[in-house]
Protein backbone atom coordinates (compact mmCIF):
# COMPACT_ATOMS: atom_id res chain seq x y z
CA UNK A 1 0.00 0.00 0.00
CA UNK A 2 1.44 3.32 -1.10
CA UNK A 3 0.20 5.22 1.98
CA UNK A 4 2.49 3.16 4.28
CA UNK A 5 5.53 4.36 2.33
CA UNK A 6 4.80 7.95 3.32
CA UNK A 7 7.37 9.76 5.52
CA UNK A 8 4.89 9.76 8.42
CA UNK A 9 4.51 5.98 8.52
CA UNK A 10 8.23 5.48 7.88
CA UNK A 11 8.95 7.66 10.92
CA UNK A 12 6.38 5.79 13.02
CA UNK A 13 8.00 2.50 11.98
CA UNK A 14 11.49 3.77 12.82
CA UNK A 15 10.38 5.04 16.25
CA UNK A 16 8.69 1.68 16.93
CA UNK A 17 11.88 -0.19 16.02
CA UNK A 18 13.92 2.18 18.19
CA UNK A 19 11.52 1.58 21.11
CA UNK A 20 11.68 -2.19 20.58
CA UNK A 21 15.49 -1.97 20.68
CA UNK A 22 15.24 -0.05 23.96
CA UNK A 23 13.29 -2.93 25.53
CA UNK A 24 15.74 -5.50 24.11
CA UNK A 25 18.75 -3.61 25.47
CA UNK A 26 17.22 -2.99 28.88
CA UNK A 27 16.76 -6.74 29.37
CA UNK A 28 20.40 -7.49 28.60
CA UNK A 29 22.68 -7.70 31.65
CA UNK A 30 25.23 -5.11 32.77
CA UNK A 31 23.36 -1.84 33.06
CA UNK A 32 25.09 1.56 33.11
CA UNK A 33 23.97 2.41 36.65
CA UNK A 34 26.44 5.24 37.20
CA UNK A 35 25.34 7.03 34.03
CA UNK A 36 21.68 6.45 34.98
CA UNK A 37 22.24 8.26 38.30
CA UNK A 38 24.08 11.02 36.47
CA UNK A 39 21.13 11.43 34.10
CA UNK A 40 18.65 11.44 37.00
CA UNK A 41 20.63 14.36 38.39
CA UNK A 42 20.57 16.27 35.09
CA UNK A 43 16.99 15.46 34.13
CA UNK A 44 15.45 15.56 37.60
CA UNK A 45 17.43 17.81 39.91
CA UNK A 46 18.32 20.35 37.24
CA UNK A 47 14.63 20.75 36.29
CA UNK A 48 13.41 21.35 39.84
CA UNK A 49 13.48 25.16 39.73
CA UNK A 50 11.71 25.43 36.38
CA UNK A 51 9.02 22.92 37.32
CA UNK A 52 8.61 24.47 40.78
CA UNK A 53 8.11 28.02 39.47
CA UNK A 54 5.72 26.82 36.74
CA UNK A 55 3.73 24.79 39.27
CA UNK A 56 3.43 27.73 41.65
CA UNK A 57 2.21 30.08 38.91
CA UNK A 58 -0.24 27.44 37.61
CA UNK A 59 -1.87 27.06 41.04
CA UNK A 60 -2.00 30.78 41.66
CA UNK A 61 -3.40 31.71 38.24
CA UNK A 62 -5.96 28.91 38.13
CA UNK A 63 -7.34 29.98 41.51
CA UNK A 64 -7.51 33.66 40.59
CA UNK A 65 -9.16 32.90 37.22
CA UNK A 66 -11.71 30.46 38.68
CA UNK A 67 -12.85 32.69 41.53
CA UNK A 68 -15.17 35.08 39.58
CA UNK A 69 -17.13 32.18 38.02
CA UNK A 70 -17.59 30.45 41.37
CA UNK A 71 -18.63 33.78 42.96
CA UNK A 72 -21.25 34.14 40.23
CA UNK A 73 -22.74 30.76 41.13
CA UNK A 74 -22.40 31.39 44.88
CA UNK A 75 -19.96 28.51 45.20
CA UNK A 76 -16.82 30.34 46.23
CA UNK A 77 -16.42 28.00 49.20
CA UNK A 78 -15.81 25.20 46.68
CA UNK A 79 -12.73 27.00 45.31
CA UNK A 80 -10.04 24.91 47.13
CA UNK A 81 -11.75 21.66 46.15
CA UNK A 82 -12.17 22.64 42.51
CA UNK A 83 -8.62 23.89 42.21
CA UNK A 84 -7.10 20.79 43.81
CA UNK A 85 -9.05 18.37 41.60
CA UNK A 86 -8.10 20.30 38.44
CA UNK A 87 -4.47 20.51 39.44
CA UNK A 88 -4.06 16.89 40.50
CA UNK A 89 -6.05 15.24 37.74
CA UNK A 90 -5.06 17.17 34.70
CA UNK A 91 -3.39 20.54 34.68
CA UNK A 92 -0.20 19.92 36.63
CA UNK A 93 0.71 16.54 35.04
CA UNK A 94 0.13 17.84 31.51
CA UNK A 95 1.82 21.23 31.98
CA UNK A 96 4.78 19.63 33.79
CA UNK A 97 5.12 17.10 30.97
CA UNK A 98 5.06 19.88 28.39
CA UNK A 99 7.71 21.81 30.31
CA UNK A 100 9.80 18.63 30.48
CA UNK A 101 9.25 17.97 26.76
CA UNK A 102 10.71 21.42 26.13
CA UNK A 103 13.61 21.19 28.52
CA UNK A 104 14.49 17.49 28.64
CA UNK A 105 13.38 16.49 25.14
CA UNK A 106 15.27 19.27 23.41
CA UNK A 107 18.29 18.81 25.70
CA UNK A 108 18.58 15.10 24.94
CA UNK A 109 17.89 15.65 21.23
CA UNK A 110 20.58 18.31 20.93
CA UNK A 111 23.14 16.45 23.06
CA UNK A 112 22.83 13.12 21.26
CA UNK A 113 22.52 14.88 17.92
CA UNK A 114 25.79 16.72 18.38
CA UNK A 115 27.42 13.52 19.62
CA UNK A 116 26.22 11.77 16.46
CA UNK A 117 27.49 14.41 14.01
CA UNK A 118 30.86 14.76 15.77
CA UNK A 119 31.36 10.96 15.68
CA UNK A 120 31.35 10.64 19.48
CA UNK A 121 28.75 7.86 19.27
CA UNK A 122 30.95 6.02 16.76
CA UNK A 123 33.93 6.54 19.08
CA UNK A 124 31.96 4.89 21.89
CA UNK A 125 31.16 1.91 19.71
CA UNK A 126 34.78 1.60 18.62
CA UNK A 127 35.90 1.62 22.25
CA UNK A 128 33.66 -1.40 22.91
CA UNK A 129 30.90 0.42 24.79
CA UNK A 130 27.35 -0.12 23.60
CA UNK A 131 26.31 3.50 22.89
CA UNK A 132 22.62 2.63 22.81
CA UNK A 133 22.77 1.23 26.31
CA UNK A 134 25.04 3.96 27.63
CA UNK A 135 23.23 6.92 26.09
CA UNK A 136 19.68 5.90 25.26
CA UNK A 137 18.67 3.38 27.93
CA UNK A 138 19.99 5.53 30.78
CA UNK A 139 18.29 8.71 29.53
CA UNK A 140 14.93 7.08 28.84
CA UNK A 141 14.98 5.35 32.24
CA UNK A 142 15.92 8.57 34.01
CA UNK A 143 13.23 10.53 32.20
CA UNK A 144 10.59 7.85 32.94
CA UNK A 145 11.46 7.97 36.62
CA UNK A 146 12.04 11.70 37.04
CA UNK A 147 8.97 13.15 35.26
CA UNK A 148 6.53 11.54 37.77
CA UNK A 149 8.67 12.79 40.68
CA UNK A 150 8.77 16.28 39.20
CA UNK A 151 5.00 16.13 38.69
CA UNK A 152 4.44 15.16 42.35
CA UNK A 153 6.55 18.12 43.41
CA UNK A 154 4.76 20.43 40.97
CA UNK A 155 1.37 19.29 42.33
CA UNK A 156 2.44 20.13 45.89
CA UNK A 157 3.79 23.54 44.88
CA UNK A 158 0.81 24.36 42.63
CA UNK A 159 -1.58 23.57 45.49
CA UNK A 160 0.42 25.92 47.70
CA UNK A 161 0.09 28.51 44.91
CA UNK A 162 -3.65 27.81 45.04
CA UNK A 163 -3.67 28.53 48.77
CA UNK A 164 -2.07 31.94 48.19
CA UNK A 165 -4.50 32.58 45.30
CA UNK A 166 -7.51 31.85 47.50
CA UNK A 167 -6.22 34.25 50.13
CA UNK A 168 -5.62 37.16 47.77
CA UNK A 169 -9.31 38.04 47.81
CA UNK A 170 -10.58 35.83 50.61
CA UNK A 171 -9.61 34.57 53.97
CA UNK A 172 -9.21 30.82 54.18
CA UNK A 173 -7.07 29.34 56.91
CA UNK A 174 -4.19 26.96 56.13
CA UNK A 175 -5.98 24.04 57.79
CA UNK A 176 -9.31 24.69 56.10
CA UNK A 177 -7.70 25.02 52.68
CA UNK A 178 -5.85 21.72 52.93
CA UNK A 179 -8.69 19.81 54.53
CA UNK A 180 -11.09 21.01 51.78
CA UNK A 181 -8.53 20.15 49.11
CA UNK A 182 -7.83 16.65 50.39
CA UNK A 183 -11.42 15.80 51.32
CA UNK A 184 -12.45 15.96 47.70
CA UNK A 185 -9.44 14.04 46.37
CA UNK A 186 -9.58 10.24 46.12
CA UNK A 187 -7.01 7.64 45.14
CA UNK A 188 -8.87 7.52 41.85
CA UNK A 189 -7.64 11.04 41.23
CA UNK A 190 -4.03 10.47 42.20
CA UNK A 191 -3.25 7.05 40.78
CA UNK A 192 -4.32 7.45 37.11
CA UNK A 193 -2.71 10.87 37.12
CA UNK A 194 0.55 9.43 38.44
CA UNK A 195 0.52 6.44 36.09
CA UNK A 196 0.15 8.60 33.00
CA UNK A 197 3.16 10.68 34.01
CA UNK A 198 5.36 7.58 33.68
CA UNK A 199 4.17 7.30 30.09
CA UNK A 200 4.79 11.02 29.58
CA UNK A 201 8.33 10.61 30.88
CA UNK A 202 8.96 7.57 28.71
CA UNK A 203 7.62 9.32 25.59
CA UNK A 204 9.75 12.43 26.23
CA UNK A 205 12.89 10.33 26.78
CA UNK A 206 12.42 7.98 23.84
CA UNK A 207 11.54 10.75 21.35
CA UNK A 208 14.46 12.95 22.50
CA UNK A 209 16.85 10.01 22.19
CA UNK A 210 15.45 8.85 18.86
CA UNK A 211 15.71 12.28 17.30
CA UNK A 212 19.23 12.85 18.62
CA UNK A 213 20.57 9.34 17.99
CA UNK A 214 19.42 9.34 14.37
CA UNK A 215 20.45 12.93 13.72
CA UNK A 216 22.25 13.69 10.46
CA UNK A 217 23.23 16.55 8.13
CA UNK A 218 25.64 18.31 10.50
CA UNK A 219 24.80 21.18 12.81
CA UNK A 220 21.61 21.94 10.90
CA UNK A 221 20.45 18.42 11.68
CA UNK A 222 21.21 18.90 15.40
CA UNK A 223 18.96 21.97 15.55
CA UNK A 224 16.25 20.11 13.69
CA UNK A 225 16.55 17.12 16.04
CA UNK A 226 16.10 19.32 19.10
CA UNK A 227 13.10 21.13 17.64
CA UNK A 228 11.29 18.06 16.32
CA UNK A 229 11.98 16.23 19.60
CA UNK A 230 9.98 18.93 21.43
CA UNK A 231 7.17 18.97 18.86
CA UNK A 232 6.71 15.20 18.68
CA UNK A 233 7.09 14.70 22.45
CA UNK A 234 4.53 17.46 23.18
CA UNK A 235 2.09 15.95 20.71
CA UNK A 236 2.58 12.51 22.28
CA UNK A 237 1.88 13.97 25.73
CA UNK A 238 -1.57 15.08 24.52
CA UNK A 239 -2.24 11.78 22.77
CA UNK A 240 -1.26 9.79 25.88
CA UNK A 241 -3.40 12.11 27.99
CA UNK A 242 -6.38 11.52 25.70
CA UNK A 243 -5.93 7.75 25.90
CA UNK A 244 -5.44 7.91 29.69
CA UNK A 245 -8.66 9.90 30.13
CA UNK A 246 -10.59 7.38 28.03
CA UNK A 247 -9.21 4.44 30.02
CA UNK A 248 -9.91 6.15 33.35
CA UNK A 249 -13.43 6.86 32.16
CA UNK A 250 -13.97 3.25 31.06
CA UNK A 251 -12.69 2.00 34.42
CA UNK A 252 -15.11 4.34 36.19
CA UNK A 253 -12.39 6.26 37.99
CA UNK A 254 -13.63 9.72 36.96
CA UNK B 1 61.30 -17.22 2.03
CA UNK B 2 58.19 -17.64 4.19
CA UNK B 3 55.45 -15.16 3.29
CA UNK B 4 54.20 -13.03 6.17
CA UNK B 5 50.45 -13.41 6.80
CA UNK B 6 48.58 -10.10 6.50
CA UNK B 7 47.11 -8.57 9.65
CA UNK B 8 44.31 -6.96 7.60
CA UNK B 9 42.83 -8.46 4.45
CA UNK B 10 40.17 -6.69 2.44
CA UNK B 11 38.78 -8.87 -0.36
CA UNK B 12 36.49 -7.68 -3.14
CA UNK B 13 34.59 -5.23 -0.96
CA UNK B 14 31.65 -3.38 -2.48
CA UNK B 15 29.63 -0.72 -0.74
CA UNK B 16 27.17 1.80 -2.08
CA UNK B 17 24.91 4.48 -0.63
CA UNK B 18 21.84 4.69 -2.81
CA UNK B 19 23.07 5.08 -6.36
CA UNK B 20 26.54 6.16 -5.25
CA UNK B 21 28.82 3.13 -5.64
CA UNK B 22 31.69 4.02 -3.28
CA UNK B 23 33.90 0.92 -3.22
CA UNK B 24 33.98 -1.41 -6.24
CA UNK B 25 35.61 -4.80 -5.71
CA UNK B 26 38.23 -3.15 -3.52
CA UNK B 27 40.99 -5.44 -2.23
CA UNK B 28 44.12 -4.84 -0.19
CA UNK B 29 46.42 -6.53 2.33
CA UNK B 30 48.31 -4.96 5.21
CA UNK B 31 51.23 -6.85 6.71
CA UNK B 32 52.10 -6.61 10.43
CA UNK B 33 54.18 -3.59 11.34
CA UNK B 34 53.50 -1.86 8.04
CA UNK B 35 52.39 1.77 7.77
CA UNK B 36 50.00 1.80 4.85
CA UNK B 37 48.60 5.06 3.54
CA UNK B 38 45.44 5.23 1.46
CA UNK B 39 45.38 8.23 -0.77
CA UNK B 40 42.33 9.52 -2.57
CA UNK B 41 40.24 12.57 -3.26
CA UNK B 42 37.60 13.80 -0.81
CA UNK B 43 34.54 11.59 -1.13
CA UNK B 44 36.47 8.75 -2.77
CA UNK B 45 35.53 6.31 0.01
CA UNK B 46 38.70 6.30 2.11
CA UNK B 47 36.88 6.88 5.40
CA UNK B 48 34.18 4.41 4.37
CA UNK B 49 36.88 1.79 3.90
CA UNK B 50 38.36 2.11 7.39
CA UNK B 51 34.90 2.31 8.92
CA UNK B 52 34.23 -1.05 7.23
CA UNK B 53 37.46 -2.43 8.73
CA UNK B 54 36.24 -1.62 12.24
CA UNK B 55 32.63 -2.58 11.35
CA UNK B 56 31.11 0.83 11.85
CA UNK B 57 29.80 0.24 8.33
CA UNK B 58 28.93 -3.11 6.81
CA UNK B 59 29.90 -3.67 3.17
CA UNK B 60 27.31 -4.91 0.67
CA UNK B 61 29.63 -7.74 -0.32
CA UNK B 62 33.21 -8.92 0.13
CA UNK B 63 35.29 -10.11 3.04
CA UNK B 64 37.31 -8.25 5.67
CA UNK B 65 39.69 -10.21 7.88
CA UNK B 66 41.37 -8.42 10.78
CA UNK B 67 43.86 -10.21 13.04
CA UNK B 68 42.64 -13.60 11.74
CA UNK B 69 38.97 -12.77 12.36
CA UNK B 70 36.48 -12.42 9.58
CA UNK B 71 34.60 -9.51 11.06
CA UNK B 72 31.22 -10.20 9.45
CA UNK B 73 31.12 -13.54 11.30
CA UNK B 74 31.78 -12.09 14.76
CA UNK B 75 28.93 -11.47 17.19
CA UNK B 76 28.69 -8.17 19.07
CA UNK B 77 30.82 -9.26 22.05
CA UNK B 78 33.50 -10.85 19.88
CA UNK B 79 33.69 -7.70 17.78
CA UNK B 80 34.04 -5.59 20.93
CA UNK B 81 36.92 -7.80 22.06
CA UNK B 82 38.61 -7.44 18.67
CA UNK B 83 38.15 -3.67 18.86
CA UNK B 84 40.45 -3.62 21.90
CA UNK B 85 43.24 -4.46 19.44
CA UNK B 86 42.22 -1.79 16.93
CA UNK B 87 42.68 1.89 17.63
CA UNK B 88 40.75 4.44 15.59
CA UNK B 89 41.70 8.09 15.35
CA UNK B 90 38.66 9.97 14.09
CA UNK B 91 38.91 12.84 11.65
CA UNK B 92 36.86 15.01 14.03
CA UNK B 93 38.80 13.62 17.05
CA UNK B 94 35.43 12.60 18.58
CA UNK B 95 36.47 13.55 22.12
CA UNK B 96 33.57 13.36 24.56
CA UNK B 97 32.66 17.00 25.21
CA UNK B 98 31.15 16.40 28.63
CA UNK B 99 34.20 14.56 30.00
CA UNK B 100 37.64 15.71 31.09
CA UNK B 101 40.74 14.51 29.27
CA UNK B 102 41.27 11.90 32.03
CA UNK B 103 37.70 10.60 31.66
CA UNK B 104 38.06 10.55 27.89
CA UNK B 105 41.14 8.36 28.17
CA UNK B 106 39.65 6.12 30.83
CA UNK B 107 36.48 5.52 28.82
CA UNK B 108 37.81 2.68 26.59
CA UNK B 109 39.10 0.89 29.72
CA UNK B 110 35.60 0.39 31.17
CA UNK B 111 34.82 -2.37 28.64
CA UNK B 112 38.20 -4.03 28.42
CA UNK B 113 39.64 -3.81 31.94
CA UNK B 114 38.20 -5.25 35.14
CA UNK B 115 37.10 -2.94 37.95
CA UNK B 116 40.21 -3.93 39.93
CA UNK B 117 42.53 -3.24 37.01
CA UNK B 118 40.94 0.15 36.49
CA UNK B 119 41.22 0.99 40.16
CA UNK B 120 44.93 0.24 40.38
CA UNK B 121 46.30 0.77 36.86
CA UNK B 122 44.08 3.30 35.06
CA UNK B 123 45.86 6.38 36.40
CA UNK B 124 49.25 5.08 35.30
CA UNK B 125 47.96 4.10 31.85
CA UNK B 126 46.36 7.50 31.33
CA UNK B 127 49.54 9.29 32.32
CA UNK B 128 51.67 7.11 30.06
CA UNK B 129 49.42 7.75 27.06
CA UNK B 130 49.43 11.49 27.79
CA UNK B 131 53.21 11.51 28.14
CA UNK B 132 53.47 9.77 24.76
CA UNK B 133 51.70 12.73 23.16
CA UNK B 134 53.41 15.31 25.39
CA UNK B 135 50.26 16.62 27.09
CA UNK B 136 50.38 15.35 30.68
CA UNK B 137 49.43 18.79 32.00
CA UNK B 138 46.01 18.70 30.29
CA UNK B 139 44.75 15.73 32.30
CA UNK B 140 42.00 17.64 34.13
CA UNK B 141 41.07 19.97 31.28
CA UNK B 142 37.91 19.79 29.19
CA UNK B 143 38.20 19.23 25.40
CA UNK B 144 36.70 22.68 24.77
CA UNK B 145 39.73 24.23 26.50
CA UNK B 146 42.19 22.63 24.06
CA UNK B 147 43.48 23.81 20.67
CA UNK B 148 42.88 21.77 17.49
CA UNK B 149 46.36 20.23 17.58
CA UNK B 150 46.04 19.38 21.28
CA UNK B 151 42.67 17.71 20.69
CA UNK B 152 44.21 15.60 17.95
CA UNK B 153 47.00 14.53 20.33
CA UNK B 154 44.51 13.70 23.08
CA UNK B 155 42.44 11.69 20.60
CA UNK B 156 45.64 9.83 19.68
CA UNK B 157 46.39 9.23 23.36
CA UNK B 158 42.89 7.75 23.79
CA UNK B 159 43.58 5.51 20.80
CA UNK B 160 46.82 4.31 22.39
CA UNK B 161 45.51 3.59 25.88
CA UNK B 162 44.65 -0.04 25.09
CA UNK B 163 47.97 -0.53 23.25
CA UNK B 164 46.32 -1.62 19.99
CA UNK B 165 47.94 -3.88 17.42
CA UNK B 166 46.39 -1.91 14.57
CA UNK B 167 45.79 1.84 14.43
CA UNK B 168 43.46 3.35 11.85
CA UNK B 169 44.07 7.05 11.25
CA UNK B 170 41.22 8.91 9.52
CA UNK B 171 42.61 12.13 8.02
CA UNK B 172 44.95 12.80 10.97
CA UNK B 173 46.17 16.18 9.73
CA UNK B 174 43.02 17.61 8.16
CA UNK B 175 42.12 21.06 9.47
CA UNK B 176 45.52 21.65 11.09
CA UNK B 177 48.07 24.29 10.14
CA UNK B 178 51.19 22.99 8.31
CA UNK B 179 53.41 23.18 11.41
CA UNK B 180 50.96 21.32 13.65
CA UNK B 181 50.27 18.86 10.82
CA UNK B 182 54.01 18.09 10.65
CA UNK B 183 54.16 17.68 14.42
CA UNK B 184 51.25 15.22 14.29
CA UNK B 185 52.98 13.26 11.51
CA UNK B 186 56.17 13.12 13.61
CA UNK B 187 54.13 12.02 16.61
CA UNK B 188 52.53 9.25 14.55
CA UNK B 189 56.00 8.00 13.61
CA UNK B 190 57.10 8.10 17.26
CA UNK B 191 53.99 6.20 18.31
CA UNK B 192 54.48 3.57 15.61
CA UNK B 193 58.08 3.18 16.73
CA UNK B 194 57.13 2.72 20.39
CA UNK B 195 54.04 0.53 20.03
CA UNK B 196 55.15 -1.45 16.96
CA UNK B 197 51.57 -1.24 15.74
CA UNK B 198 50.37 -1.63 12.18
CA UNK B 199 48.92 1.58 10.78
CA UNK B 200 46.41 2.37 8.07
CA UNK B 201 46.51 6.08 7.36
CA UNK B 202 43.74 7.70 5.36
CA UNK B 203 44.79 11.06 4.01
CA UNK B 204 45.07 13.41 1.09
CA UNK B 205 47.87 15.36 2.80
CA UNK B 206 50.91 14.45 0.71
CA UNK B 207 53.41 15.62 3.35
CA UNK B 208 51.82 13.44 5.99
CA UNK B 209 51.79 10.45 3.64
CA UNK B 210 55.40 11.03 2.64
CA UNK B 211 56.50 11.25 6.28
CA UNK B 212 54.53 8.35 7.73
CA UNK B 213 53.93 5.67 5.12
CA UNK B 214 55.90 2.60 4.02
CA UNK B 215 53.47 1.94 1.19
CA UNK B 216 50.68 3.90 -0.48
CA UNK B 217 47.46 2.69 -2.11
CA UNK B 218 45.68 5.06 -4.45
CA UNK B 219 41.92 4.78 -4.10
CA UNK B 220 40.43 6.09 -7.33
CA UNK B 221 36.91 5.40 -8.64
CA UNK B 222 36.33 3.04 -5.72
CA UNK B 223 39.19 0.77 -6.77
CA UNK B 224 42.74 -0.01 -5.68
CA UNK B 225 44.11 1.95 -8.66
CA UNK B 226 47.82 1.86 -7.92
CA UNK B 227 50.11 0.96 -5.06
CA UNK B 228 53.75 1.16 -4.10
CA UNK B 229 56.12 3.24 -2.07
CA UNK B 230 55.71 7.02 -2.19
CA UNK B 231 58.82 7.32 -4.37
CA UNK B 232 57.60 4.62 -6.79
CA UNK B 233 54.24 6.32 -7.20
CA UNK B 234 56.02 9.57 -7.96
CA UNK B 235 57.40 7.95 -11.12
CA UNK B 236 53.99 6.85 -12.46
CA UNK B 237 52.86 8.88 -15.47
CA UNK B 238 49.15 7.98 -15.37
CA UNK B 239 47.26 11.31 -15.26
CA UNK B 240 44.92 10.15 -12.48
CA UNK B 241 47.93 9.39 -10.27
CA UNK B 242 49.88 12.46 -11.36
CA UNK B 243 47.00 14.68 -10.21
CA UNK B 244 48.01 14.02 -6.60
CA UNK B 245 51.69 14.79 -7.04
CA UNK B 246 51.68 17.75 -9.42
Amino acid sequence: MKIFNSPFFTEVGDISRFTARFFREILKPKQEFEEFINQCYWIGYKSLTLVGITGFIMGLVLTIQSRPTLVEFGAVSMLPSMVSVSLVREITPVITALICAGKIGSGIGAELGSMRVTEQIDAMEVSGTNPFKYLVVTRVMASTLMVPLLTCLAIAISMYGGYLGVNIRGNVSWTLYWSQSFNILKFGDFIPSLIKTYFFGFAIGIIGCYKGYTSEKGTEGVGRSATTAVIVASLLVFIIDLIAVQITDLLGLT
Amino acid sequence: MKEIAPIIEVKNVNISFGKNHVLRNFSMDVIPGENLAILGKSGSGKSVLIKCIIRLLIPDSGKIIVINNEISELDHDEMDMLRADIGFLFQSNALYDSMTVRQNLEFPLRRHWSKEERKFNAKEAVLEALEDVGLSHTIDMMPAELSGGMRKRIALARTLILKPKVILYDEPTTGLDPITAREISQLMNAVQEKYKATAVIISHDMNCIKMTSDRVIMLIDGKNYASGTYDNLLKITDPKVREFFD
